[in-house]
């Protein structure tokens, strides 16, 4: 099981995983980038490269999903017009940010030799990252913890209800996944703030 | 740098005043709102890589999150509040923007 991250001289970082743990970051990270893109933020395309960029016709309300709605919050909460604004002109800016961020986890890793399909045993996974792909990594496992812990009803300091859920109970797995991203994360944090 | 220009400026009007001259009060701020699932070590650096914050600051700030509920983490004209609320959804921090007098 992968120890995290630690710093590298020069300011990268550097994290070994299995190749299961591999596996399951990617799976989320796609999962994300599914998120991002399925429910898509303008109603149309015109597949015009111009009216494209003349096309400011992005959401105006909050998504109705709730991990959606958390990763993309209401700047303004006491003015609906001024909300709506801010939604339409940043929205699909942020979808875009996150879902290239999600889309350079899966890259990383592939590059450092996951296989498209995992059927190796004792595979372990060398991950360096440059101080630029450090903010990806860790912006994305901020999007995909905010997901897990929305579709879950994580909420402040209900870490006994989680440890004494039953074992066969589906959400004790998912939790466990919730935890360990956010081990990754803390590690990352730690790594770059020596 | 630019230096200052001369050129004849209209006289500003007095009833422009008060939402035009954001930039001797600083009306807005951007308010970030604590949540369950970041970590306290992530959000004092995200203040300190995205705002420059000394740690210091950048943990006082955090704990006022997390302790308050919410804290005023910048000031400025609604441009750029509206700058540093997109910036902290882009690291997935709850953030919103008021009128700093609210």
């Amino acid at each position: 099981m992968t120890d995290g991250f630690v710093s590298r001289p020069g300011g990268g970082v550097l994290a070994t995983f299995t190749g299961f743990e591999g596996d399951l970051l990617r799976s989320l990270a796609s999962q994300l980038v599914e998120l991002l893109r399925n429910e898509v933020a303008a109603p149309t395309s015109s597949h015009d490269p111009l009216e494209d960029l003349l096309d400011f016709s992005g959401p105006t309300t909050a998504p109705d999903d709730p991990v959606l709605a958390r990763l993309f919050p209401t700047a303004y909460p006491d003015d609906e017009e001024a909300a709506g604004d801010f939604r339409r002109f940043t929205e699909r800016t942020l979808r875009d940010g996150k879902a290239h961020n999600a889309v350079l986890i899966i890259d990383k890793l592939e590059d450092a030799g996951l296989p498209p399909t995992l059927d190796e045993e004792g595979l372990w996974v060398d991950v360096e990252l440059e101080p630029a792909e450090v903010q990806a990594w860790m912006k994305s496992f901020t999007d995909i913890r905010l997901a897990l812990a929305s579709r879950l009803g994580v909420e402040e300091g209900d870490d006994d209800y989680w440890d004494t859920l039953p074992e066969d109970d589906p959400r004790t797995h998912v939790h466990d996944i919730y935890q360990w991203v956010g081990f990754l994360q803390e590690t990352l944090v730690q790594s770059v703030s020596a | 740098m630019s230096a200052p220009m001369l050129v004849e400026t209209e006289r500003p009007q007095a009833d422009a005043l008060p939402d035009d001259v954001t930039f001797l009060d600083q009306p807005w701020v951007t308010v970030v709102w604590n949540d369950p699932v970041n970590l306290m070590s992530y959000v004092s650096y995200v203040f300190q890589t995205y705002f420059g914050y000394a740690r210091k600051k950048a943990e006082k700030l955090m704990l006022e999150v997390h302790q308050a509920g919410r804290s005023a983490v910048s000031t400025g004209s609604r441009e750029e509040m509206e700058r540093d609320v997109q910036a902290m959804h882009e690291y997935g921090l709850w953030a919103t923007m008021q009128r700093a007098s609210q």
